[in-house]
């Protein structure tokens, strides 16, 4: 295990040093004084751990491709831009474009998060991208959404609130939304249905809830699959009936 | 259903004294126009279908076939062109956006062909390029402001880190088309033909097949707003990054690769599941600002340790100077602009005719306000959009470009004929397909000779101008306006340009 200060240093020595120890061998770095320093954990690649202290900045874990990486504060935007594999795990909050075009790995939130969180995610074959949100989301959650799962459990919304803001899934076109609580059918862009998970798909979410749980060690209520509610695309062909041949 | 009132386009002329039946035409015909009656011995024609594209009259071996343009009867009216009037007939009866490919045919002036070059005449020797050598050689990267240098002893030892470069030995790159719009055999003939002829090919956006990590070292890959493909080993076999922002055919809007397109092959390059549709939205959703695209920008110098070059692609639009200036500051190595008439797999008609600006006026305005605001040297610059000749090449490079992107040009060098059906998937000469009997008709060894004999051509045909105007490199030339000359442009034009008119001397 390595620990580096980040206090006072630019984004690019803490990113070249991270690089250098982890292609050295080094697989549990632990970057103290975090503050505000973009791109942690870029295009890293293999198995191993990066403990973040602090608040990292833009583009945590971009081009991510397999390590995990532990924030043990809150994030900014862009967590997991265009990840491949591996995991982020998210004490506190995050904001905006968390999970942009991820392509596999886990990312998990304690808190609440931002606007257009898992936007034009997507999967392929046994890539499969997972975002779990203990708390709340901004507008267009999902939007363009192509693969993968998002979860949202709104574990601090009232009963009868919607955990998520408006123009949910707009443009999706594959994938799967899970929402705890209330969605109301004119949040949801068009095309795009309402359901409550089926088993197997439950079932799959509890391995995912529980393995959310452990990572941040919070006690999950026991929930069933009546409180989901999912949103699914109709089509995955959106754009199948815009153009005259 | 209702008869349609879509009138053909093409009238199909069949000479029968010539026609041995030999059903050619009705093999090489995707969109099936042709069919043969066996009973009757006779090969008939469904002019309906037809879209131009000369497939059947190049092939015919008894020239047999002429597809001509068929002037529909309609009262003659300026305003209500057969165009609109297609169009209308298509939307009343579909409801649909109408679909086209290729770059915009309307007739905007073409600056081009406004300008003329200069050549020396006594008082300045030119040169011959078949005895004495001149210099194409192009490098696409920011340039130091400084350069400082350490003495060791007598020996000069540069202490600056010099910025990445893409060497070209022609400054003419392949424009971004990606596997998907193209097919495989078209795609590997571009990567074929930059390797050997000494430049670039552009992956587009829809990721890099794996056949081709090899050749990375002469391909550019795309970062666009869909991120297909993107993932470290894509950005790292590559010699550069280009974030596409927008492309000359469709400013403002994004990509729909339509699922029918999504092959197993397009699935595992793009990484999204076969028969989907493949969507680029019209925005990055990470970029709203110039602060952003300064955030993607350096996430691509992280991922890659500051070791390749990093291309903003913008499109032509009205306010272009200024955000090519805002993409040089926000740390783009090459600033690629993309005209009006820029090529497209697939766009909406009404955008690929209406938006954007020709490239001419956009490369001038843009090299004009880098250098006022002395920051040309961070960036290089890119044109691309209707670049069809060597004389559009040196013209560009005369305006201030420091090389040009050629993706149509291309194309007709593979043997498109222009018949902007890219969208249909149905294209009979190979290109614009991904229907494996059609793929086969493009072999990539002698696409790859046809693309290399252009860009020798077109090498030879720089030089002679080159020569002939007493400059032995083409850096000498590039942002020299003072070698070009305005034929029949108006003073504002001449004005925008930054050119003089014909006539006047130095």
């Amino acid at each position: 295990m390595k620990v580096l200060h980040c206090r006072g240093k630019h984004y690019r020595d803490v990113n070249a040093l991270v690089e250098e120890w982890w292609k050295g061998g080094c697989r549990h770095i632990v970057l103290e004084e975090v503050c505000g320093h973009r791109y942690l954990g870029r295009a890293l690649e293999g198995e191993g751990r990066i403990d973040i202290k602090g608040i990292p900045g833009d583009d945590l874990g971009m081009f991510l491709n397999g390590p995990s990486l532990w924030v043990f504060g809150n994030a900014q935007d862009g967590v997991g831009n265009t990840m491949n594999q591996g995991k982020i795990v998210v004490q506190g909050d995050a904001r905006d474009i968390l999970g942009l075009s991820m392509r596999g790995g886990k990312i998990w939130v304690r808190g609440n998060v931002g606007y257009r969180v898992g936007i034009h995610m997507k999967s392929y074959e046994d890539e499969h991208p997972v975002i779990v949100i203990g708390g709340e989301t901004g507008d267009f959650l999902g939007e363009y959404m192509a693969g993968g799962f998002i979860v949202v459990l709104g574990l601090w919304t009232p009963k009868g609130k919607s955990p998520v803001g408006h123009f949910v899934a707009s443009g999706m076109h594959g994938g799967k939304i899970f929402i705890r609580g209330a969605v109301a059918p004119s949040q949801v862009g068009a095309g795009i249905g309402l359901d409550i998970p089926t088993e197997e798909e439950f079932r799959e979410l509890e391995k995912y809830l529980e393995e959310f749980a452990t990572d941040l060690a919070i006690p999950l209520p026991l929930f069933g699959r009546q409180d989901f509610i999912k949103i699914f695309p109709r089509t995955t062909r959106p754009y199948g009936r815009l153009y005259a041949y | 259903m209702a008869k349609s009132l879509l009138f053909p386009e093409f009238k199909i002329v069949r000479d029968d004294s010539r026609c041995i039946r030999c059903q050619v035409c009705v093999r090489q015909c995707a969109h099936d126009v042709h069919s043969w009656d066996g009973e009757s011995d006779e090969i008939l024609s469904d002019e309906v279908r037809c879209v131009g594209c000369q497939r059947c009259v190049t092939l015919c071996p008894t020239q047999a076939i002429d597809v001509v343009r068929r002037e529909p009867g309609f009262r003659a009216n300026a305003n209500w062109s057969t165009n609109h009037l297609r169009n209308l007939y298509k939307q009343a009866e579909t409801g649909g956006v109408i679909l086209t490919g290729m770059g915009c045919d309307l007739p905007y002036r073409i600056y081009w062909d406004h300008l003329v070059l200069n050549a020396s005449q006594v008082t300045n020797p030119s040169i011959d390029p078949l005895r004495e050598p001149i210099e194409l050689r192009t490098f696409l990267g920011r340039k130091e402001e400084c350069l400082n240098v350490d003495w060791n002893g007598d020996l000069p030892v540069l202490r600056t880190v010099l910025a990445p470069q893409l060497e070209l030995k022609v400054p003419v790159l392949f424009s971004a088309m990606s596997y998907g719009s193209i097919s495989y055999n078209a795609f590997r003939s571009l990567v074929e033909a930059a390797e050997e002829a000494g430049t670039f090919c552009n992956s587009g956006e829809g990721g890099l097949h794996p056949d081709f990590y090899s050749w990375g070292k002469n391909i550019i890959v795309q970062v666009a707003s869909g991120r297909f493909g993107v993932h470290p080993e894509y950005l790292r076999v590559a010699a550069a990054i280009e974030i596409k922002i927008g492309q000359g055919a469709k400013p403002g809007i994004g990509g729909h690769l339509p699922g029918e397109k999504v092959t197993a092959e397009i699935s595992r390059t793009r990484r999204i599941p076969v028969g989907s549709d493949a969507i680029s939205p019209a925005p990055h959703h990470d970029i709203y600002s110039i602060e952003d695209l300064q955030r993607l920008i350096f996430a691509l110098k992280e991922a890659t340790g500051y070791t390749k070059p990093i291309l903003v692609k913008i499109a032509a639009v009205h306010n272009v100077a200024a955000i090519a200036s805002g993409c040089v500051r926000a740390g783009a190595d090459v600033v690629a602009i993309d005209g009006i008439r820029g090529g497209t797999g697939a766009a909406p008609q009404v955008i690929r005719d209406n938006v954007g600006i020709p490239i001419e006026l956009a490369l001038a305005q843009v090299d004009e306000r880098l250098r006022q605001e002395g920051i040309r040297h961070r960036a290089s610059v890119v044109v691309a959009g209707g670049i069809r000749s060597s004389a559009d090449v040196i013209k560009a490079i005369a305006l201030g470009a420091d090389a040009v992107y050629i993706g149509t040009a291309a194309l007709v060098a593979l043997g498109c004929h222009l018949c902007q059906k890219c969208y249909t998937g149905k294209c009979n000469w190979g290109i614009a397909t991904q229907d494996p009997y059609l793929t086969k008709r493009l072999n990539p060894k002698v696409g790859k000779r046809r693309l290399v004999n252009l860009l020798r051509a077109w090498a030879m045909e720089i030089k002679e101008m080159l020569g002939g105007m007493g400059i032995n490199a083409i850096e000498s030339l590039r942002g020299n306006r003072e070698h070009l000359r305005a034929v029949g442009l108006t003073q504002e034009e001449m004005r925008l340009l930054g050119v003089k008119p014909a006539g006047e001397g130095w």
